[in-house]
């Protein structure tokens, strides 16, 4: 694909993201964090959130299917998976989250286990969508071109 | 003051979450700090040249400290000391007290924020940090750096007096309030 197309595809696949909710500001906060000295900043945050919660829904994988729930520690691993999601952006795996702590909260196992499955839904959603964004990226430096900056 | 201003400081940041550390190395020296992160309150102390098992009264001098640190910024929420503990170690510290320190948090709890505040931090920053929660840190940096630096004024324009043996008037006039009247950036 030559240049014009990738950006215009750049252009059009981000402005979507956010508009369909899936990145927020911090997104945003991230892109122009990063510049020429760390021309890799945004990848490397969201390496670690990739890594980060994989680990974490495993994690709530684990604790709810035991006999007795702590939901303690639920809520701890769901308030991490809060954080680090909300730190990158990822604004709807962290509303799930938010829904996730109130049923943990009550103790409701039903509604823990509904809020897993959209979680990790929600989760691996943007991480393709990333995935997509970094590859889009990519091609047009690739092509010798620059990322269309958005903000 | 103009010296003080262009200063590079020196900010230590504690987080036990390494994304969250390397967010706010990066917020950090975006906004000119130099930064040491550490994952933990006890590493914290370590490099502040303060050993949990020592008390207050047997730390080691600034003058010792491996590096100087100008300001603390610490997450709340950490494993086994957690930011609120280690701001009260700093602060029950005769030589790291007056090192300022900022708490950050992912979750907006009144009772919290004010326990730390009353316990001596500067400010409370919710989290995810922001460049714009860099501004609010130079001025407790300068202000403390002020502050120390009129307290060494003083101190030499007592030993530069040995004649005028106004030692014993000094005690009183040192624990004068301080008017602060200095344009903090």
């Amino acid at each position: 694909m030559e240049l014009g197309s990738l950006q215009r595809r750049y252009i059009d696949f981000t402005t979507a993201l956010f508009r369909e909710g899936f990145l927020d500001n911090q997104y945003t906060q991230l892109q122009q964090l990063q510049d020429e000295s760390n021309p890799e900043f945004v990848l490397e945050v969201v390496t670690l959130f990739f890594e980060d919660s994989e680990k974490l829904l495993d994690e709530l994988s684990r604790t709810l299917d035991q006999q007795v729930v702590d939901y303690k520690k639920v809520d701890a691993h769901v308030h991490q998976l809060k954080g680090s999601s909300a730190s990158i952006g990822a604004q709807r795996v962290k509303n799930v989250c938010m829904a996730f702590r109130n049923f943990c909260e009550e103790r409701n196992q039903e509604g823990c286990l509904r809020c897993l499955q959209q979680v990790r839904q929600e989760y691996f959603l943007v991480k393709s969508k990333l995935e997509t964004l970094f590859r889009l990226e990519k091609q047009i430096l690739a092509a010798g071109g620059s990322v269309p900056v958005l903000w | 003051m103009a010296v003080v201003a262009e200063a590079q400081f020196h900010v230590l940041a504690v987080d036990d979450s390494l994304m969250d550390r390397k967010l706010i190395e990066r917020l950090l020296k975006t906004s000119s700090f130099q930064v040491t992160a550490v994952d933990s309150g006890s590493r914290a102390l370590e490099v502040l040249g303060l050993s949990e098992d020592l008390t207050s009264s047997a730390a080691v001098s600034p003058a010792h400290n491996e590096i100087e640190v100008n300001l603390v910024i610490t997450d709340y929420c950490m494993p086994g000391m957690t930011g609120y503990d280690l701001l009260k170690k700093i602060k029950g510290s005769s030589s790291l007290k007056d090192i300022p320190v900022v708490i950050m948090s992912s979750e907006n709890v009144p009772s919290r924020i004010n326990r730390c505040l009353e316990g001596g931090a500067e400010e409370f920053f919710l989290k995810p940090v922001q460049l714009s929660d860099m501004k609010r840190l130079r001025p407790h940096i300068l202000k403390g750096k002020s502050k120390e630096q009129q307290l060494q004024q003083e101190e030499t324009s007592i030993t530069s007096n040995k004649r005028k043996a106004r030692d014993d008037e000094l005690s009183p006039e040192r624990r004068r309030p301080r008017l602060s009247n200095n344009s903090l950036i």
